[in-house]
């Protein structure tokens, strides 16, 4: 500031700008816009003409480029989700003057209908015109050729190949793997939905909702100088598509297969996991639905049979199917009762039954004097009607919330449903009355207001028989992410997460050699599994209350829902699989087949590979001969990994 | 001590060519953002409007010697936002310019710093009492001048920081700058400009794109040359009478780059044509006759050198965008003021017509 001096104001009437410098800006004004209005009359004037014909052929046409997602395989780098070109039909709004005239002759050519075009230019009216409207995707061949035959007709109509989704057949692991579609106008007006612009591709639910991110990429585009006809004659520039990343499941395709085939026929769930890791292995959910028909556009006919369907194609049962889990629930039972002390001497004379609070309540057989491991072994109602009465609910509650009940396990799949565990300060909480004691009683078999999912008792059974280490259940490596996005998705979903609670490792084995007995002389002794250690407890929850703890199990949808959970081997498991038949009636009919059929090919396949690996190793030493293999090497063993609990190791890296 | 002014002194002349000026740019912006997700910035500009007239007639009630006085800590002030902006500025298209107040307004200093540019060259030359500038005079103003426009050249910001430029050339003009002076000066600047341009390291590639790009347009069909390109085929397809409101091809195709705000005029001129586009050259001829004679009228010194600093920017950025929309010039970024969209550039063209009446309304004082 010391550069400008202090000023002094008396003598300002002598301090006055020169007139005549004045008088010479108002000159160099007018010839400055003088010289700005000759530049006019040289472009606008003398130059009309040649930029007329400019402005005639200059049409350039913004084109999208689709970025392809990114493909989707099972732990073993074998492919579930493909992509394959297609050919989309698009809208250019710039290539014709009365678009309204044309819509009926379009709709016939394009078999949609009318209307639907119509909403279509409503949804884009407000957008550039440059813009292409997606009007219909993966066109058929007699399509193309109508497009073709009336370029001249209607020259607003191009087509653009494109990646589409190709999801496996018949509904193959259809609800873990999600669908992909058009975003909807209502997601467009929400946060999350941002950067989408309509016509956008986006997963609709499964793994293709949740690490959509991931898959998804970036759309780009290309300036194309096009002539009055619409027919392209150079380009401008371009923004290349970045493609979706690869996203590599946890599932192993060997277990999904033999999961899919159990469940043929049946309607419910199965899921199988690591409970080393909580990687999913497997995940089924019946009836199934297929995602192909909607990666293109719905028909109608399809989405209202799918939507009108009574057993609910649309939900992933493994995750959101909220049922009584029936005798299952004695697992956690039986944890209360030997982790409180109470049920390790317990001895209960079961007659059929046994009277609590003045009512009587039903057992399926006479067993007899029974004591904890056969409690496990038979399923005996009385002896959990009793061990209830002696804990009483918010003991059992305490133990059920702590293997995970009644919260979502935190599964990076969307929509997990949480499930019910009752107490009195729930029954408070919810239907603002106290907790009557006698509502214990059929708590204690797993009825009355404790609802599952799937998903919760395969975890909880992990827990418990892994000593009481639970892991947050995941279907994609969190490792394998982009950093950010591991920790975002970790941070989405805050279920559980990974725990550790104290089991007395007298009582972890009391219940898992009770669990291994139950299938070879107890309720599931028909599924037996010989030369595999094969444990597990069978459930069948009754819907109908009247008829609880006994034999009437009625019929069509008020028959019972057949549970199982069952794992290899008995401690330490390297498979979970809970699988649940709605309907299905006895657990040990109904539902242990199938998981045990699962688990017979995961020990299976884990067998093979021991064994390839012993025959690599004796074959690497040059003074062993060989070991023939007994088994013929399947094709999956290409890419072995030497166990498919094995976290996080990429398959391809094996000798 | 001066004589109470009132509004009966105001400039209602200029303030409805201004007006009129206002109507013409609210509806080519309306016109230009019709089929862009911009639609509505004509409801905006509007807004601008409304408080760059009411920011208008509160600078011209506060009495301009005091502005002058005030001018070194405005000067200070500016010199530290320009400062601030490097540091805590927000990037917007790969410069640093403006800082963010929060609730979706950003303040651009570098556009107030034009204000005080002017202030500061008035107080200058009024300080030199009549007195020609020596060759120490006219260092200290390249300082004064050369200080805030450094800062804004390397935000990165071209256009800005050469607005700066005419105020310190209309302040040595009416200074009284002598002709030997101004050749040794010419010949510098010569000198400088020729060195830059072999060693081409001062301009950024994207500036050096645009400036290469001028002289051989053909060069990049899709960066700045092809930005004049559209442009001078906006402007020349609209012919004498225009192809009307909202029939612009080039300006509703999308081919003309930012129709709202750099290119307004080839947008105004392919729609309403040479008729209309001298019409608003004509409309700026008034107002710049206007203002000089406002300068023409000024009591004392520093009132004429405010409003020829006015003068001279307002004449510098018609010149260089008009120039740029007809292909005589390259691209570089500055508004058409009163034309184009904005918030800043409004504000800052109303802020320096208020000091214009400020000037007028006391025109009788002493």
């Amino acid at each position: 500031m010391a550069l400008i001096s202090k000023t002094e104001r008396h003598n300002d009437r002598d301090e006055k700008v020169s007139a005549n410098k004045l008088h010479a800006t108002q000159y160099i004004v007018v010839l400055v816009l003088a010289v700005l209005a000759a530049g006019m009359w040289r472009l606008q004037i003398l130059g009309v003409d040649s930029y007329r014909v400019l402005a005639e052929a200059n049409r350039v046409r913004k084109e999208p480029v689709r970025a392809p997602r990114g493909k989707i395989f099972d732990r073993e780098g074998r492919i579930l989700v493909d992509n394959y070109p297609s050919v989309s039909c698009y809208l250019l709004r710039e290539q014709s003057k009365d678009l309204n005239a044309d819509i009926p002759l379009i709709a016939r050519g394009l078999d949609l209908p009318v209307d639907q075009i119509q909403s279509t230019l409503r949804r884009y009216a407000s957008s550039p015109k440059y813009v292409s409207i997606p009007l219909k995707q993966d066109i058929t061949q007699d399509e193309q050729a109508f497009i073709e035959a009336h370029r001249n007709e209607l020259p607003e109509l191009e087509t653009f190949d494109e990646q589409r989704r190709l999801y496996p057949r018949d509904g193959f692991a259809a609800h873990l793997i999600g669908y992909v579609g058009e975003v909807s106008e209502e997601d467009l007006n929400s946060s999350k939905f941002d950067f989408y612009q309509p016509g956008d591709v986006v997963g609709k639910s499964g793994v293709e909702e949740t690490y959509d991110e991931v898959l998804r990429g970036t759309d780009g585009s290309r300036d194309v100088i096009v002539d009055s006809h619409g027919k392209e004659v150079g380009q401008l520039g371009q923004q290349l598509a970045i493609p979706g990343k690869d996203l590599r499941l946890t599932i192993d395709l060997d277990v999904q297969r033999a999961a899919e085939l159990a469940m043929e026929g049946h309607n419910g769930a199965l899921v199988a996991m690591d409970p080393h890791t909580g990687e999913i292995l497997a995940m089924v959910s019946r009836p199934a639905f297929d995602p192909n028909q909607f990666s293109v556009r719905l028909t109608k006919d399809y989405w209202s049979q799918i939507v009108n369907d009574p057993d609910h194609p649309m939900m992933n049962k493994a995750i959101q199917a909220q049922d009584a889990p029936g005798s299952t629930f004695k697992i956690i039972m039986s944890l209360a009762g030997l982790e409180e002390g109470v049920a390790q001497d317990m001895r209960v004379m079961c007659n059929g039954g046994g009277t609590f609070y003045g009512r009587f309540f039903a057992c399926d057989k006479h067993h007899g004097m029974v004591d904890i491991e056969h409690g496990i072994e038979w399923s005996c109602d009385t002896f959990y009607y009793t061990l209830a009465e002696k804990l009483g609910i918010d003991t059992i509650a305490k133990y059920a919330t702590e293997v995970g009940l009644s919260q979502k396990t935190g599964i990076d799949l969307p929509d997990e449903a949480a499930g019910t565990m009752p107490s009195t300060a729930w029954k408070l909480k919810t239907q603002h009355e106290k907790w009557y004691a006698g509502e214990t009683i059929s708590v204690g078999i797993g009825q009355g207001s404790v609802q599952v999912t799937p998903l919760q008792l395969a975890r909880a059974l992990s827990g418990i028989a892994s000593g009481g280490v639970l892991k947050r259940p995941h279907v994609v490596f969190p490792d394998e992410l982009p950093p950010e996005m591991s920790s975002a998705i970790v941070q989405s979903f805050p279920g559980s997460g990974d725990r550790v609670i104290p089991i007395t490792p007298e009582n972890w084995e009391t219940i898992t050699d009770a669990m291994a007995a139950v299938t070879v002389t107890g309720t599931a002794s028909a599924v037996h599994l010989e030369g595999i250690d094969f444990a597990g407890k069978t459930g069948t929850a009754q819907l109908v209350n009247h008829s609880i703890g006994g034999n009437n199990l009625l019929t069509g949808n008020a028959r019972a829902n057949a549970w199982f959970v069952g794992m290899a081997p008995r401690r330490n498991p390297d498979i979970v699989v809970a699988v649940l038949a709605e309907h299905g009636g006895w657990g040990a009919e109904a539902a242990a087949p199938l998981a045990a059929q699962v688990i017979n090919a995961f020990v299976t396949k884990q067998r093979q590979r021991e064994g390839n690996i012993l025959r690599l190793t004796n074959a690497s030493k040059p003074a062993a001969s060989p070991a023939p293999s007994p088994n013929g090497i399947p094709t999956a063993s290409a890419n072995p990994a030497i166990r498919p609990g094995a976290a996080n190791t990429p398959a391809v890296n094996r000798p | 001590m001066y004589r109470f002014s009132s509004f009966r002194d105001f400039d209602w002349m200029l303030l409805t060519l201004v007006s009129l000026m206002s109507i013409l740019s609210v509806l080519e912006i309306k016109s230009a953002t019709l089929h862009t997700r911009f639609r509505g910035f004509d409801h905006k500009q509007i807004g601008f409007l409304l408080v760059g007239v009411l920011l208008m007639f509160l600078i011209s009630r506060i009495d301009y010697h005091r502005l002058v006085d005030i001018a070194p800590w405005a000067y200070g002030i500016g010199l530290l936002l320009l400062v601030a902006v490097r540091l805590v500025g927000t990037k917007v298209m790969g410069g640093r310019r403006w800082i963010n107040l929060g609730g979706g307004i950003h303040f651009q200093p570098s556009e107030w710093v034009k204000l005080v540019l002017i202030l500061v060259m008035a107080r200058f030359f009024w300080g030199l009492a009549g007195r020609q500038p020596g060759w120490m005079d006219i260092a200290k103003v390249f300082a004064l001048i050369g200080v805030p426009m450094g800062l804004v050249l390397i935000q990165p910001d071209l256009g800005t920081a050469l607005t700066y430029f005419p105020i310190l050339v209309a302040g040595l003009f009416l200074g009284g700058i002598r002709v030997r002076q101004v050749i040794v000066l010419l010949l510098g600047f010569l000198l400088l400009i020729g060195g830059a341009w072999m060693s081409g390291k001062r301009l950024k590639p994207y500036q050096m794109a645009r400036l290469t790009s001028f002289i051989d347009p053909g060069s990049d069909p899709h960066g700045a040359g092809y930005q004049i390109l559209q442009s001078k085929i906006a402007v020349g397809s609209g012919g004498l009478w225009g192809k009307g409101t909202n029939q612009g091809t080039q300006t509703q195709g999308d081919f003309l780059p930012i129709p709202y705000t750099d290119f307004i005029f080839a947008a105004f001129c392919e729609e309403h044509g040479f008729v209309g586009g001298v019409g608003v050259l004509l409309l700026y001829f008034l107002i710049l006759m206007r203002l000089i004679e406002n300068a023409q009228q000024a009591s004392d010194m520093p009132g004429a050198f405010l409003v020829m600093g006015v003068v001279a920017v307002l004449l510098f950025q018609i010149v260089v965008n008009i120039g740029m929309v007809v292909g005589l010039m390259p691209v570089t970024g500055i508004p058409l003021p009163l034309m184009s969209y904005g918030g800043s550039s409004i504000l800052f063209t109303f802020l320096a017509l208020g000091i214009v009446m400020n000037v007028r309304m006391r025109r009788f004082v002493n």
